[in-house]
């Protein structure tokens, strides 16, 4: 059995190593081309017409004068006449033009009629007693959401939860299927309890959507020696890729499409996009060089990706090009579920967690949404915890790195560090000591623990919260904890030995910007003793072997572990091929150095490219995979720990907070890129002042509409709200051997806790919710003024 | 980056004309009303009789990258719109559309501009400079060289337009301060988080006295 585990520290020669992007020199000089760069011959420039309202009927649609527009070449209605919009900005009409501006034009002179119906876009805390259980589902309310984009997994559990209110046709269903129903939602119907009659009853916009109890809460409490009771939340915010989402198709004859879009999910989006066009998946054809930031949001082709396929199609085959403006990437394009709760948590007077409780809520637009993983990182011996999720009109919730766990690390670590404040306690050492609990990756936390304090300071920096008012600039620290999974997706490559020496390498998967390009070729050319450039990488296109969509931090484990297996099958294929010409059994040899050489014998050596002559005629290809049981060891692995400090200056007549410095001390098993893992925690922390600080997706009550959807006021961090950044990375004995771990979610998991608690120790009081806007802040210590 | 009124009409001659920005204002409200037409005509603004360009399209000339680049545009078209779609210059990116993000940067006669703010009617005889010919023979220049060094670009999307900045920049001010740095790349918005490479960019960059 050849030996794919990874090569220990001393027979490394690129993993772990600090390694630029190969990639760079592509993106600093412009030539790298993302989707919304190509330039198709003869393309078409789509624009969409938008809903104006958050919750309305679509009474009519006249497209006669836009269709009557020189340049003009195709209209397309995408909403149905009597269609219900549940979202403002949500697609009504698109149509392609010669140009934009006509496009533009063609927009303008389309006339719809709505009949306005009542919204909702707050996400303040239900009244009490307006909780509801949702009734059984009508075939009305299956369409919604999957006109509503709710997550396949969400349908399905909410058929089998509440079941249906009557048996669905099967014209239905297969009318669901040819709309991109997946096979689970159908199954899911046709296996629903039937509740007859249930179906006239109008639904509450509030879902009970979890009741946990774990031990007991209320003998945990009964035993607690200080409780701590206080408010928290972290609000909606947008992903605001700088690329927005859009495509550009085409067809290439009767039944072939050819797409670029903007993807974290190359090798998944033909199977998505095959049955709404019904052309079989091969027909499909995807290609993406770079994106322009996806973060969660860009799994799917989406409503908009499939349309452009029909208007290229009205339009002759022509390429239709459909990217969202920026306002309608903001409203439309991404969101990530707010979260809110009362928290109540109670330890002993020696800081030993003892009882937690909680009631959440919050709202992942029409679908409602979860509860996040409360309470995080330390698994509180006694719980009660309710949540409750509010469907309404703000717009479809997305993935955004690391889904509910930023909410979870808020509502958790605030909550706890207010208990270490009543308690007394410096919170380095009130975590520390609960960190028994915080399994299975105590021992992790404890060292990074460590090592954080030290990089921030923490001894010096750390004081009591003050009981007076602050006066001027004042300054404190704070901390949080995070983990994640990150075990790698399921990924196929094709590794090509020439006999030039030569080497192809091809994946469809994707580099988000996260450096996959680099970590793939690093594992190659470790693996092969060869110089990066030896190497020919193409990834992006649905010709190449499927690789799983990036999300969740499970590329690096897929891709890495794929590309080891290819090449350690490669490398053995060639010492059988060049064992002859050696005088040696193919097991003695092995490739260093741009050489094939046997063992211990620098004298019996051939170069790469004699080596690869021996080769023969024909080029020699394997397939690598992930995961593959019948090739041991699995080399990747999952579920990290990190520890981040936060910082912070604030000043008491403002309000206005500005982080000093942050650090963050990361586990991510065996690093295969240090430089761009690196850059991973940099950016992360970056992202998460970002939304500790700035940013809110704004709505506005009485037009439900966002206020904010431009980035002057959907505020982004600049380059001079970065302060001092300290990352320090896990590595070595206890981290390498655990194998290959995503990094994309946790490093950005932590900063809106960190940043939180650094601010109330700043000001002697906690600013309940992010962003930690200068208004919030003057309201908090106005309260505690007043207190 | 201010808005210089002398390009408002197009061209130097028309603005050497002294009209106000308020009769500029009158001009527009009138050029509306008039009708699709393909010859240029004239209307009586100030006591002077000045063309009136568009709406439909109009024949443009540019000097892009140090070529000569003629094309036919609505007035409306944008600088950076006329760049990516007429010319295939892709460097420069459009995300915000509203002078708020800085990923569409070029020069204009030297000095940093948001391309996506610029009309391209009023971009003619400038010299316009994009991320495209930063890179000499092949050869990155020394600032584009720290980006790949100090790994700050992630997605990318952004960069083009960081990297025209503090080229800019740094032609300005050779040994900045943390609060020239401030100010002076505050324009450009990353959503990665590559500030921190960004930023040494700067640091190394400052160092060499570049």
């Amino acid at each position: 059995m050849p030996d794919y585990a990874w090569p220990d520290a001393e027979h490394r020669t690129l993993i772990g190593k600090r390694v630029t992007r190969v990639d760079s020199p592509a993106k600093v000089s412009g030539q790298g081309k993302y989707t919304y760069d190509v330039h198709r011959p003869d393309m078409l420039y789509g624009k969409v017409l938008r809903s104006p309202y958050a919750h309305a009927k679509l009474v009519s649609v006249d497209t006669s004068a836009a269709e009557k527009i020189p340049g003009v070449k195709a209209v397309h209605v995408v909403q149905k006449q009597g269609a219900t919009i549940h979202w403002a900005g949500d697609d009504i009409v698109a149509v392609a033009a010669v140009d934009e501006p006509t496009a533009e034009d063609a927009i303008r002179a389309i006339k719809v009629e709505y009949q306005q119906l009542p919204h909702l876009v707050s996400d303040a805390e239900p009244p009490p007693g307006a909780a509801q259980e949702q009734g059984p589902l009508s075939i009305d309310d299956v369409w919604d959401m999957l006109d509503n984009q709710v997550p396949n997994q969400q349908m399905v559990s909410q058929i089998q939860q509440y079941g249906v209110t009557a048996k669905p046709a099967d014209k239905d269903l297969e009318e669901m299927k040819s709309e991109g129903a997946s096979d689970a939602v159908l199954d899911a119907l046709r296996s629903a309890t039937v509740h007859p009659g249930a179906g006239t009853q109008t639904k509450s916009n509030y879902q009970k959507a979890a009741a946990q109890t774990l031990g007991d809460p209320d003998k945990g409490f009964a035993e607690a020696e200080v409780v701590s009771e206080g408010l928290y939340g972290i609000p909606v915010i947008t992903h605001c890729c700088l690329e927005s989402h859009g495509s550009i198709s085409e067809w290439t004859d009767q039944d072939h499409v050819f797409t670029h879009i903007s993807t974290q999910n190359v090798s998944g989006i033909p199977g998505q996009m095959a049955e709404p066009l019904k052309i079989p998946a091969t027909n499909i054809h995807v290609h993406q060089d770079h994106i322009g930031g996806g973060f969660g949001s860009k799994f799917s082709p989406d409503r908009w990706g499939i349309f452009t396929a029909e208007i290229s199609k009205k339009a002759g085959g022509k390429p239709v090009r459909v990217m969202l403006e920026r306002d309608s990437e903001l409203k439309v394009a991404g969101a990530r579920p707010s979260a809110y709760a009362r928290v109540k948590v109670g330890a002993k007077k020696d800081g030993t967690l003892v009882a937690w409780q909680s009631d959440s809520w919050g709202t992942g637009g029409p679908g409602g949404g979860g509860m996040p993983p409360i309470p995080y990182v330390f698994t509180i011996p006694n719980q009660r915890k309710q949540h409750t999720a509010i469907r309404n009109n703000i717009g479809p919730a997305r993935a955004w790195r690391a889904p509910n766990h930023p909410q979870a690390a808020v509502l958790t670590m605030c909550a706890l560090d207010d208990l270490a404040s009543k308690l007394n306690m410096d919170p380095v050492e009130f975590f520390g000591k609960n960190l028994d609990i915080a399994k299975p990756r105590q021992q992790i936390y404890r060292e990074e623990l460590a090592i954080a304090s030290d990089l921030m300071g923490w001894r010096q920096k750390w004081h009591p919260r003050s009981q007076n008012a602050p006066q001027g600039v004042v300054r404190g620290v704070g901390l949080s904890f995070h983990t994640w999974g990150g075990r790698g997706h399921s990924s196929d490559c094709d590794l090509t030995l020439h006999p030039d020496g030569s080497v192809d390498l091809k994946m469809g998967s994707q580099d988000l910007g996260t450096g996959t390009r680099t970590c793939i070729l690093m594992v190659a050319a470790d693996t092969l003793g060869v110089p990066l450039e030896t190497i020919n990488l193409q990834i992006g296109d649905t010709q190449y072997p499927p690789s799983g969509g990036s999300g969740g931090s499970t590329t690096i484990g897929g891709v890495s572990s794929s590309t080891r297996r290819a090449a350690v099958d490669a490398r053995d294929g060639l010492f059988a091929k060049v064992a002859p010409a050696l005088n040696a059994q193919p097991d003695q040899l092995e490739c260093v150095n741009g050489t094939v050489r046997v063992k211990g014998d620098s004298s019996k050596s051939l170069s790469w490219k004699e080596a690869c002559s021996k080769l023969g005629a024909m080029p020699f290809t394997v397939r690598g995979q992930n995961p593959d049981r019948s090739k041991p060891p699995d080399l990747s692995n999952s579920g990290v720990g990190g520890v981040q400090m936060a910082e912070v200056e604030v000043d008491s007549e403002t309000g206005i907070v500005k982080v000093k410095k942050m650090v963050a001390v990361q586990d991510c098993g065996l690093v295969v890129n240090l430089k761009t893992a690196e850059s991973q925690c940099y950016g992360a922390l970056i992202m998460g002042i970002s939304y500790a600080l700035f940013e809110e997706k704004i709505m506005d009550p009485s037009t439900g509409r966002m206020l904010n959807a431009d980035m002057e006021f959907y505020r982004l961090a600049g380059l001079s709200d970065i302060p001092e950044l300290v990352v320090h990375m896990m590595t070595g004995k206890g981290y390498d051997e655990r194998g290959v771990i995503g990094l994309g979610e946790p490093p950005v998991i932590s900063p809106g806790a960190a940043v939180s608690n650094a601010v109330a120790n700043a000001i002697g009081v906690r600013v309940p919710f992010l962003p930690l806007t200068p208004d919030r802040v003057l309201t908090a210590l106005g309260q505690k003024a007043g207190a | 980056m201010h808005e210089d009124d002398s390009t408002l009409n197009g061209t130097k001659n028309q603005s050497d004309s002294g009209v106000s920005r308020r009769d500029f204002l009158k001009i527009s409200g009138i050029s509306a009303a008039v009708p699709l037409v393909v010859a240029p005509t004239t209307v009586l603004a100030a006591g002077k009789e000045l063309p009136v360009q568009g709406p439909g399209k109009v024949a443009m000339e540019f000097a892009i990258n140090g070529k000569k680049q003629k094309a036919s545009l609505e007035p409306r078209v944008t600088l950076l719109d006329a760049l990516r779609d007429e010319f295939e210059i892709t460097g420069p990116k459009r995300v915000c559309d509203r002078a708020e993000c800085g990923a569409c940067t070029v020069l204009m006669d030297n000095r940093p501009v948001y391309s996506c703010s610029v009309l391209a009617i009023e971009a003619q005889r400038k010299m316009i400079t994009t991320v495209e010919s930063l890179m000499q023979n092949g050869k990155l220049h020394p600032v584009q060289q720290a980006f790949v060094d100090n790994d700050a670009s992630q997605c990318g999307f952004c960069t083009p337009g960081f990297v025209v900045a503090c080229k800019a920049f740094l032609d300005n001010h050779s040994h900045p301060t943390p609060e020239d740095i401030r100010r002076g790349l505050s324009g450009n918005l990353c959503r990665c988080g590559t500030y921190h490479g960004i930023q040494q960019v700067i640091a190394q960059m400052a160092q060499k006295g570049a």
